[in-house]
């Protein structure tokens, strides 16, 4: 609730705001690369956003090196941008290019990922909170189930990456407690479809072809999908004979969603950018100082919430 | 064909390590009909075993002329990308299925023209393509899982023909045809000379050049076929996954396969039980129930078991052993 | 007896695996002189440098170096001596720049760093004595292999200064690099330097060497100024005959055939590989080719048969122009060959007898056309029968034959092409008695069968014994043809001592 009312009220903000201030606003936004749909969207939306409130973009991308984006940051300083957006490739080795930044008293924000300095070296970072992912998808299960037993599968990602193990936690954090609710198997779908898909084939094998597992855990919608496929596969009914719950919310999801073969995803936003803005805007208007640390929401979307709706304004980000 | 007796190694390793498997989860011998086609755990071995065993068939060529070919996983997510284009925008089965195999082909003949005219080391000339070829994949899909939905091309992935899984069709079909292509023409002959003395081939006249040309021709053609297989069983293309490090799989099959990387003497039916006891191991860690953590240890500890069973030192050492036993036995 | 000598060594021995390379051997090198060191394939060259050199220890013998007996135990020690070393293959780093070459392991330092300053001019300083205008900073690969060659050979002299080893310094240069490389040479000489240089080409001994000693398997056969030692003399010493009893008897190639030539080379030649030369090879006669070691004998053959593409002149099969620049251009042809290098260009050591046999009919079909298993057997059989290839057991890999019988069954291969011109390269090299005396029997009755062969030999008796004609090679020049009854073992020798640009 409280969330809600602080993404309305920076709607407003921006409504307010975006005229008086913005207008002039010339932002540098180092990206890290497009590796994945979700990278693509995240670019497409920062764009949408600047355009939206008539912020001047500057966007470079650093094919996945961080030599890249501190070229990048420093063409910025140099040309005198108003603020700098990073979504840093890797966490360590900022310190040196963020106080030349701040030096040229150049206000810069993290998107999606922090990284290990001084905080004073940057205004704030806006990421999600990925145990909080896990632990949505979770209490989603744990309310849906009730009180009836559920033998959980789960398809974790890249073994030892940060995502696998918070989501992991937090889901866990969720149904602790509910002894009627069981992990009966995890293991690794590296985050790929042909992996999930396989490895979903396996668990269905492993627990009475399937009959004895009542719900799937993926740890992003990518392997949700190949889990999804297996399960057909097995002749059983996916999002009724075993329930799919996930992260992420790319599009192709919500196509599932509509078919009735998934049940919930939790969504990882794009839009980073969105409440870097905000900040900005007000630093920039009276130097309110913004906490340093932004979580963006980690909304829960199920069947009832227009998946074909949601499936048509995501499918042109860039997924 | 090669002969039974030269397989003994292989077939008993994959023996070894299916019964492990067997010990370890029960039901993974149970085989039952659903749905009008084959199910179970060991059927799973042979569909999943599909990419790796198809790149292992052209890897086996490769390897046997000293050569590697790194870019097949790369030319996996390309032809996989390009599948995926076509099926979505509503072509045909038989002019996406023309269309990727000639690219995997054109892809092979790349990588050959390197290695066989230009003579850059094989290593180095399919890197290019390995590196570059992912890229290329990534500019085709944009970057995005590219999903279309089409049953009739998603029949290779996940279709059955007499209850026989489409892949274990398709891999046993290439392993088949390019097993007899090579044994019942001279090219096995002709290439297993090229690899052992390429000097001393040339010099009697054989095409060398030609011939390695041909085999990294094959291997794209394989590696096409497995990205097709990749694309259909997940009604997408996954540029930024298909194929990823499956070169390095279809390698080791060759290797457990008992072909040298020096070059030389080759058999097709041994790589593929090296890719089926690859892919009985991966089966086999998933349906165990143990962490994710193990996966990859448990994969290497039997590898480095079956590999080191296999090398000609304590393969003398095993003769010698059993020798004694025999005359101990002949004793007594 | 060694106190003139700047290095001298007696009574060295060594052996390997039993077998004596090298058997009481002196040698002596003055102050100031250009030595050349000679000898045919297996004389025991090589050893004998690295024995003097610290790279192999000796079994027997002594050395000393400036009177004092010495005993290098590694070539550093060598080094630190006085004697340096600069081998075939230029052991020096491609990838480094060249003074970085010459000074690497004892780079100038000034405190604790290396000093590239100091090291740029030492270089550039020591490059201009030799007169070569490298620039210091240049990697090494920049340059041709004759700047290198001098570079290495700067590196060794600044490294040890007293005596310098060059094994085959010349083998790829062309005519205007060797004298560059000699006016090098001559300048060390006068600076008082001992110089042992090792090659092939006779040549080049009688433009540069003061003095030359010569090896044959594995002893000395003499030390003895050039100026006093014609070159006939010179041959006579390598070969190690006394041209008075050199009478092997004449068989019965004696006679040439009427027919036409069937094979016809004219001009035929190849820059730094072999002069422009005519032959002309008819149906039923073999065509011996002699000549010592580097005189151009395996660059004929080749030319002939397509290895190496020539530049000039032009070759006919029956009167009709052929272009042969690829062994299958050459085969096409109905030639075949069997190359020097039995282990590295003439086996495929993993392939069973049988494959072997049938690989050059099976290439010249094509892959499309296999050859059926039970031709291959029969041609198998056949040819292990006729040539008596031991064991006869067709599936065993030819790695684990004889010498004598892997020469057997790569004539096999050959002869299942059933070829019309047969180039056979050295083929008696290193094979048993037994299998020597098969093979010569071989080429007479393949010779009376009709077949047109060309045969290298370094075995001149070999030559007198079959050959139709001999053709002898000096200097990469052909420089005498031999008929009938002018073939005899002393014509030949005779032959070979001509220099290459007097024929």
């Amino acid at each position: 609730m409280k969330r809600k009312l602080l993404a309305a009220s920076s709607v407003a903000c921006l409504m307010l705001s975006g005229a008086a201030f913005a207008a002039d606003l010339t932002v540098g936004f180092s990206q890290i690369g497009s590796e994945s749909g979700w990278r693509a969207a995240e670019t497409t939306v920062t764009q949408q956003q600047a355009k939206e409130r008539g912020i001047d973009l500057k966007f470079a991308d650093a094919q996945q090196k961080q030599e890249n984006q501190i070229k990048a940051v420093r063409g910025f300083i140099a040309q005198g941008v108003d603020a700098i957006l990073i979504a840093p490739v890797v966490a360590t080795g900022w310190d040196e290019v963020l106080g030349e930044a701040k030096e040229a008293e150049i206000p810069v924000i993290l998107l999606d990922r922090q990284i290990d300095a001084p905080d004073d070296l940057y205004l704030t970072a806006v990421t999600s909170d990925q145990v909080f992912e896990g632990k949505v998808a979770g209490e989603w299960l744990v309310k849906d189930v009730g009180d009836k037993a559920c033998k959980v599968v789960e398809l974790q990602g890249t073994t030892g990456s940060s995502p696998a193990i918070n989501r992991k936690k937090g889901f866990e954090e969720a149904i602790a407690g509910k002894s009627n609710i069981t992990i009966a198997r995890s293991q690794t779908g590296d985050f790929t479809r042909t992996k999930g898909k396989e490895v979903m084939e396996s668990f269905i094998k492993a627990e009475n072809g399937g009959k004895d597992i009542c719900a799937v855990y993926a740890h992003n919608d990518d392997m949700a999908v190949g889990a999804i496929q297996a399960i057909k596969e097995a002749g059983l009914k996916p999002g009724t004979d075993i329930k799919v719950v996930s992260i992420d919310a790319v599009p192709d999801i919500f196509l599932a969603m509509q078919a009735g073969e998934a049940n919930a995803t939790v969504e990882l936003t794009p839009n980073m950018a969105g409440p870097a803005f905000d900040v900005l805007e007000k630093f920039k208007a009276d130097g309110t100082l913004p906490p340093k640390w932004i979580q963006t929401e980690s909304k829960l979307f199920t069947q009832a919430d227009d998946p074909k709706g949601v499936y048509e304004s995501k499918k042109d980000l860039g997924y | 064909m090669t002969k039974l007796k030269q397989l003994r190694p292989q077939l008993l390793a994959l023996a070894v390590v299916l019964v492990l498997i067997g010990l370890i989860s029960p039901g993974f011998f149970s085989v039952t009909v659903q749905n009008g086609r084959l199910y179970g755990s060991l059927i799973d071995v042979g569909v999943r075993v599909a990419p790796v065993a198809l790149l292992a068939i052209g890897m086996t060529l490769v390897i046997a002329t000293k050569g590697i070919d790194l870019s097949v996983g790369a030319v996996m997510a390309i032809t996989g990308a390009v599948a995926a284009t076509l099926v979505a925008d509503g072509h045909s089965v038989p002019v996406v299925l023309a269309v990727s195999l000639a690219l995997g082909l054109v892809c092979g003949i790349w990588n050959g023209v390197l290695v066989a005219f230009l003579d850059i080391q094989p290593i180095i000339a399919t890197l290019i393509l390995m590196v570059a070829g992912r890229g290329i994949a990534q500019l085709i899909t944009g970057g995005v899982i590219l999903t279309f939905n089409d049953p009739a091309f998603s029949f290779i992935g996940s279709g059955a023909v007499l209850g026989i899984p489409m892949p274990i069709l398709i891999w046993l079909a290439m392993g088949l045809a390019v097993g007899l292509l090579v044994r019942r023409s001279a090219l096995g002959l002709l290439i297993e000379a090229v690899g052992i003395n390429r000097r001393a081939s040339m010099l009697v006249g054989v095409r060398a050049r030609f011939l390695i040309l041909a085999t990294y021709a094959i291997s794209g053609l394989c590696a096409a076929m497995a990205g097709m297989i990749v694309t259909a069983d997940i009604h997408g293309a996954d540029a930024n996954n298909a194929g990823l490090w499956l070169e390095l799989d279809a390698i080791l099959a060759v290797v457990i396969g008992g072909t040298s990387l020096a070059g030389g003497r080759f058999s097709i039916t041994a790589s593929l039980i090296g890719a089926l006891i690859i892919q009985a191991l991966n089966t086999g860690i998933l349906m165990s129930g143990w962490p994710p953590e193990f996966n990859l240890i448990v994969k290497a500890v039997v590898i480095v078991a079956i590999l080191t069973l296999q090398s000609p030192a304590v393969a003398d050492e095993l003769s010698v052993l059993r020798g004694m036993l025999r005359r101990k036995g002949a004793k007594s | 007896m060694t106190h003139d000598a700047l290095l001298s060594a007696q009574g060295i021995d060594k052996s390997f695996f039993g077998v004596k390379v090298l058997d009481g051997v002196d040698f002596s090198l003055r102050g100031g002189e250009i030595h050349a060191l000679l000898g045919e394939n297996g004389a025991g060259k090589s050893t004998l440098v690295k024995i003097l050199t610290g790279a192999y220890r000796r079994d027997a013998g002594a050395m000393w170096l400036d009177g004092q007996e010495v005993e290098p135990r590694s070539v550093a020690e060598a080094q630190a001596l006085g004697i340096g070393t600069v081998y075939q293959e230029v052991n020096l780093l491609d990838n480094l720049t060249v003074a970085e070459n010459l000074y690497l392991g004892r780079q100038p330092r000034r405190m604790g760093m290396i000093d590239r300053r100091r090291m740029r001019g030492d270089a550039a300083t020591l490059l201009a004595r030799y007169g070569v205008g490298a620039d210091p900073d240049e990697t090494l690969a920049h340059y041709p292999v004759a700047v290198r060659q001098i570079i290495a050979i700067a590196r060794a002299v600044d490294l040890s200064g007293k005596v310098l080893f060059l094994d085959e310094p010349t083998a790829s240069l062309d005519a205007r690099e060797v004298q560059a490389l000699f006016t090098v040479l001559r300048q060390l000489r006068a600076q008082g330097l001992g110089i042992v240089i090792i090659t092939h080409f006779l040549d080049q001994v009688y433009q540069i060497a003061d003095r030359v000693t010569v090896l044959r398997n594995g002893r000395m056969v003499g030390s003895r100024a050039i100026a006093e030692l014609p070159r006939r003399d010179l041959v006579a010493m390598m070969l190690g005959r006394e041209l008075a009893e050199a009478t092997a008897h004449r068989g019965s190639g004696a006679t040439q055939p009427d027919t036409p030539a069937a094979f016809l080379f004219e001009g035929y030649g190849k820059r730094g590989s072999i002069a422009p030369f005519d032959l002309d090879i008819r149906p039923g006669e073999v065509v011996g080719i002699a000549g010592l070691l580097g005189s151009g004998r395996t660059e004929t053959a080749r030319l002939m048969f397509g290895i190496d593409r020539p530049d000039s002149g032009q070759a006919a099969v029956d009167g009709q122009p052929v272009t042969l620049h690829s062994p299958q251009d050459a085969i096409g042809h109905g030639f075949g060959m069997c190359p020097e290098e039995r282990k590295t260009d003439g086996i495929v050591g993993d392939l069973s007898v049988r494959q072997n046999i049938v690989l050059a009919l099976q290439a010249s079909r094509g892959w499309a056309r296999p050859i059926p298993r039970r031709e291959a057997d029969a041609l198998a059989e056949r040819y292990i029968k006729a040539l008596d290839i031991r064991p006869p057991d067709p599936n065993r890999p030819i790695k684990f034959l004889s010498g004598g019988n892997q020469q057997k069954a790569i004539l096999a291969r050959w002869l299942a092409t059933d070829p019309r011109l047969l180039i056979l390269d050295e083929p008696t090299r290193g094979i048993d008695i037994g299998a020597h005396a098969e093979i010569i029997n071989l080429i007479e009755k393949l010779r009376e069968d009709g077949m047109a062969l060309v045969v290298i030999s370094s075995e001149i008796e070999e030559l007198v014994a079959f050959s139709t004609r001999v053709i002898v090679l000096s200097d990469r020049h052909h420089v005498r043809e031999l008929r009938g009854a002018e073939i005899t073992a002393e014509a030949i020798v005779e032959a070979m001592a001509v220099p290459g640009d007097a024929a």
